[in-house]
C-alpha cells in the first residue's frame, strides 16, 4: 500500500539557511504524525512545504503517489486537499466566524450560505462553539479562535490537516479544549500532521512521533519507543528538557 | 510714434511754463517723492492702452494719457516713475506705492467706498469677443441671438454685471482670470462669446484670438450706467482734487479725444447690438 | 474634610485617596489653562486693534456692509464646489484604488501595468494641482472636442481624479503592505486563488486601515476643487473674487474662508476621532 502523503528528500532553504535537509517521510491514510523537536528544527517549515505554502528545492512530496511539488504545479487544488492550521490562527478579522469559515467554500466550490450553514452549525456545535457562530475574532478567546480555525480549515473537506503548533499561542487552561478537539478529528479517521510541543498528547494519540533536529528527521518511530526508549544521544537530551 | 511723442514733448515746453506755477503747487508735497510722480500700471500692460507693456515710452493711450495728466500737474517726463501692481495690490490697505493707479478701472459706486477714482478718463463701449466660426453658426447682433451663446469674461471686471443684467444668457458665463484664459477656453470651444471693453476686443480679435471676430458693441452712450475708467488712489488721497483738474482741463482742451483719437481710432464700425 | 482622615476607604464609601488628588490636580490645571487662555484672547483683542493700520484692514476684511450683501451668494456658488467634490470623490476612490491594485500585481504578464502605476503615481503625486488642471481643462478640448465634451467641468473633474487618486493610490498601498503576510498565507492555505485573496481578506482590511488617511486627502480635495475656477467655473472662490472686485473689498474671501471652515473643521475633527480611534485599538 502506497503512504497518502510521502517526502522523499525535501530540501528548502531561506537564503543562507537551509532550513530541511533532505526529509523522508511517509504518512498513511488515517495516521497521525507529530512532528517534535526544538523551536528552528524545522517543523513549521516542513509543514508549509507539505501544503506548497513554501516552494521546495529539491525532493519531491508524493500525494496519492502524485508528485505535487514539482516547480511551476498551480498549488491551488493541492491546497484543497491538504488543509493547514497556524499558530496564531489567522483568522480573518473583518469577518464573523461563520464568514471566515465560509469564505472559501463559497469562493472555491460554489456553495451557496445556505447550504453551507447546516453544516457549519453542525461543526460549530460539535467543537462547543454553537453560539459563537456570528462572533467576530476579537469577541473570541483564544482557545476559541483556534478552534475557529480549525473549522475553517476543515470546510474545504481536505483529505489531510496540518497543525502548526497549534496551542503554542494559547494560554494554558485553553490548550484542552483545543487537543480534544483534535481528539475527536483522530477518532473519526482524519489524517493529520502535528508540529507539537505536547508531548503528553503525543504519547497518547500519535501513531508515529518524528524527532526533529536541525532540519532533519533524526530519529521516528510509535511513540512508546521513541519516548521510552530513544536511540540518539541529541533526541534523549531534548527529551530530558521537555519531559 | 515718434509724432506723438515730438508733440507731447513739444506740449510740455510750450506749457510748462504757463502752467507749472498753479498746478505744480496743486500736487507739491501731496506725492509719495516730492517731485516725482508715481504712476502704477498692469503687469503686463496690455495693447493698446500701452504699446510693447513699455509705459515710459509714452505710447499707447493710458500711456499718453498719464503723461498728459502729468504734464499738467506740473511733472516733466523725467519726473514720472513707472510702477506695476495687481488690482489686489492696488486695493489692499495699507500705504500705496504708486500716487495713481491706470489699468483700465471701472468706476463704481461699490468701489468708491474703498479707494477714491479720478474723474473718468475714457468713456468705453463694451464689445462681444467671438470667433468667425461662432458668427458662421449663425450668431448675430442681436439680444436674443447673444442670449443663447455660451459666455465668458474675466472675473475681475465690471463686463461681468452687463453681462448678467443686459444679456441675460441662458447658461452661467464661465470666469477666468485674465484675457489669456479667456482666449484659451475660446480656443477650446468651450465659450464662444466674452464680453470685454471695446478696444480690448478689438485688439484681442485681430492680434490674439485665432480667426477672431467682433459681434457687436453695447455703445457707451446707449447704456445707463456706461462704463467709464478713472485713476485709482488711495481713499482720501490728497491729490484728488490735482488729479481731477488736470483731467478736466484734458477734456475741455481736447487734447484727451485727441489721444483718444490717436490710439483707438479704430473703434468705429463695429455694429451695435440691437 | 473626613475622606482625608480615612487613610484605607472602601471603594464604596466614597472617593479614594488617589482619586481625591487627581481631581485637586485637574482642577488646578484647568484653573492654569483658563487664566492663560483668557490673557491671550484679551491680548489680541486689545493689541491688534491699536496697530495703525487697524482700522484700514477692518474696512477691507471685516466689512459688515459688504460681507451682509456677498454672503447669501457666496453659499449659493458653494453648492457648485460641494456637487464637484460629489462627483469627484467616487471616481477619486474607484481610481486610486485601480491604480493601487496595479503597483501591487505580480505576475509577470502584468509587469506593464505595474509600471504604469508607478509612473502613474510619481508623474501625478510631483504636479501642482492647478498646473494639471490647465493643461487637461484647456489642453484636452483644445483636441477639437465638440460640446458638451470640451466642458470645463468634465477635464476639471478629470484633473483632480488624476492628482487625488495618485495620492489615494499611495495610500492604499500602504495600506495593503500594512496586511501581515499570514492573513494571505491563511487565504492561500484554503485554497483562494490570489484575485478573491485581494478582493475578500486583503482589501476589506487595508481599506479600513487607511480610512482616517484617506479622510485627511478628501478634506483637501474639498478645498483644492476651488482650483477649478482657473478654466471657468463660477465656483465659491471664483465668486468671492467676482464680488472682490466689485466692491474693491477683500471681505468676501473672509466669508469663503467661514463657508470652508464651516465644512472642513468637522470633516478633520472627524477624522482625527476615527484616527485615535484606530491608535487605540491598535494598542
Amino acid at each position: 500500500m502506497t503512504a497518502k502523503l510521502s517526502l522523499r528528500g525535501v530540501r528548502k532553504r531561506f537564503g543562507e539557511v537551509e532550513v530541511c535537509k533532505g526529509i523522508d517521510l511517509d504518512v498513511d491514510e488515517g495516521e497521525m504524525v507529530c512532528l517534535i523537536g526544538a523551536s528552528g528544527s524545522g517543523k513549521s517549515t516542513l509543514l508549509r512545504c507539505m501544503n506548497l505554502l513554501e516552494p521546495v528545492d529539491d525532493g519531491v512530496i508524493l500525494l496519492d503517489g502524485q508528485d505535487i511539488s514539482e516547480p511551476g504545479l498551480d498549488p491551488q487544488p493541492v491546497r484543497q486537499k491538504i488543509g493547514i492550521v497556524f499558530q496564531s490562527y489567522n483568522l480573518f478579522p473583518h469577518m464573523s466566524a461563520a464568514e471566515n469559515v465560509m469564505l472559501a467554500p463559497r469562493r472555491v466550490y460554489g456553495q451557496s450560505r445556505e447550504e453551507l450553514r447546516p453544516k457549519l452549525a453542525e461543526m460549530f456545535g460539535r467543537f462547543g462553539l454553537g453560539d459563537r457562530m456570528d462572533h467576530y475574532p476579537d469577541q473570541l478567546s483564544g482557545g476559541q479562535q483556534q478552534r475557529v480555525a480549525i473549522i475553517r480549515a476543515l470546510a474545504m473537506a481536505p483529505q489531510i490537516m496540518l497543525f502548526d503548533e497549534i496551542t503554542s499561542a494559547l494560554d494554558p487552561e485553553l490548550v484542552g479544549e483545543v487537543l480534544d478537539v483534535l481528539r475527536d478529528l483522530r477518532g473519526q479517521g482524519m489524517t493529520m500532521v502535528l508540529a507539537t510541543h505536547e508531548m503528553g498528547f503525543a504519547r497518547e494519540l500519535a501513531d508515529k512521533v518524528c524527532f526533529l533536529d536541525a532540519g532533519r528527521i533524526l530519529e521516528q518511530g510509535p511513540p512508546d519507543a521513541l519516548f521510552n526508549a530513544p536511540r540518539e544521544d541529541r533526541t534523549k537530551a531534548f527529551l530530558a528538557r521537555v519531559l | 510714434m515718434k509724432l506723438i511723442s515730438t508733440t507731447a514733448m513739444a506740449l510740455a515746453l510750450l506749457t510748462s511754463a504757463a502752467y507749472a506755477d498753479g498746478h505744480a503747487a496743486c500736487a507739491a508735497g501731496k506725492t509719495l517723492t516730492d517731485g516725482t510722480l508715481t504712476i502704477a500700471t498692469g503687469n503686463p500692460a496690455y495693447y493698446p492702452w500701452v504699446m510693447n507693456d513699455a509705459p515710459e515710452s509714452g505710447e499707447g493711450f493710458e500711456a499718453a494719457v498719464a503723461y498728459a495728466i502729468a504734464d499738467k500737474m506740473g511733472f516733466d517726463a523725467d519726473s514720472v516713475t513707472w510702477v506695476r501692481t495687481s488690482f489686489d495690490e492696488a486695493i489692499q490697505p495699507g500705504a500705496k506705492n504708486f500716487d495713481f493707479n491706470m489699468q483700465q478701472y471701472s468706476i463704481t459706486p461699490e468701489r468708491e467706498e474703498m479707494v477714491d477714482f479720478s474723474l473718468p478718463y475714457y468713456t468705453s463701449a463694451m464689445a462681444v469677443l467671438t470667433t468667425q466660426g461662432v458668427v458662421d453658426a449663425g450668431a448675430t447682433a442681436t439680444l436674443d441671438s447673444l442670449k443663447g451663446l455660451k459666455w465668458g469674461a474675466v472675473a475681475t471686471t465690471t463686463g461681468l454685471p452687463m453681462l448678467t443684467n443686459v444679456i441675460q444668457p441662458d447658461s452661467d458665463p464661465l470666469l477666468y482670470n485674465d484675457n489669456a484664459d479667456v482666449n484659451a477656453a475660446i480656443m477650446a470651444g468651450q465659450i464662444d462669446a466674452a464680453l470685454y471693453d471695446l478696444p480690448t476686443a478689438l485688439y484681442l480679435s485681430a492680434v490674439i484670438v485665432e480667426n477672431g471676430a467682433l459681434l457687436g458693441q453695447f455703445p457707451a452712450e446707449l447704456s445707463e450706467t456706461p462704463d467709464q475708467f478713472g485713476l485709482l488712489m488711495e481713499e482720501g488721497s490728497a491729490l484728488k482734487e490735482c488729479v481731477d483738474a488736470a483731467i478736466t482741463a484734458l477734456t475741455d482742451s481736447g487734447a484727451l479725444a485727441a489721444i483718444e483719437a490717436q490710439w483707438l481710432a479704430e473703434a468705429t464700425g463695429v455694429p451695435v447690438v440691437q | 474634610m473626613s475622606t482625608q482622615d480615612r487613610p484605607a476607604a472602601s471603594p464604596a464609601a466614597g472617593p479614594t485617596r488617589r482619586e481625591v488628588y487627581e481631581a485637586g490636580v485637574r482642577r488646578r490645571a484647568n484653573r492654569i489653562a483658563l487664566a492663560s487662555t483668557i490673557a491671550v484672547v484679551l491680548a489680541l483683542v486689545i493689541l491688534i486693534p491699536l496697530a495703525p493700520g487697524w482700522e484700514d484692514v477692518k474696512r477691507a476684511f471685516f466689512n459688515g456692509r459688504v460681507f451682509a450683501a456677498t454672503f447669501p451668494g457666496l453659499v449659493e456658488a458653494f453648492v457648485l464646489n460641494v456637487m464637484i467634490f460629489a462627483w469627484s470623490a467616487p471616481l477619486i476612490a474607484l481610481t486610486g484604488l485601480g491604480i493601487a491594485l496595479c503597483r501591487d500585481t505580480r505576475s509577470p504578464a502584468l509587469f506593464p501595468l505595474r509600471l504604469f502605476g508607478v509612473a502613474y503615481t510619481d508623474i501625478f503625486r510631483g504636479l501642482p494641482v492647478v498646473l494639471v488642471i490647465y493643461i487637461i481643462g484647456f489642453g484636452v478640448p483644445g483636441l477639437g472636442l465638440p460640446r458638451p465634451w470640451n466642458s470645463p467641468y468634465i477635464w476639471g473633474t478629470l484633473a483632480l481624479v488624476l492628482v487625488y487618486s495618485a495620492y489615494v493610490a499611495e495610500v492604499l498601498r500602504s495600506g495593503i503592505d500594512s496586511i501581515h503576510q499570514s492573513q494571505r498565507a491563511a487565504a492561500a492555505s484554503l485554497g483562494l486563488s490570489e484575485r478573491d485573496t485581494m478582493r475578500y481578506v486583503v482589501l476589506p482590511q487595508a481599506i479600513r486601515n487607511v480610512v482616517p488617511a484617506n479622510m485627511n486627502l478628501f478634506i483637501a480635495l474639498q478645498k483644492d476643487v476651488a482650483l477649478l475656477s482657473f478654466i471657468g467655473p463660477v465656483e465659491i472662490f471664483r465668486q468671492a473674487g467676482v464680488y472682490k472686485s466689485l466692491y474693491a473689498n477683500f471681505t468676501p474671501y473672509v466669508g469663503a474662508a467661514l463657508i470652508f471652515l464651516a465644512l472642513t473643521i468637522p470633516a478633520t475633527r472627524y477624522a482625527d476621532y476615527l484616527m485615535n480611534k484606530q491608535n487605540r485599538e491598535r494598542s
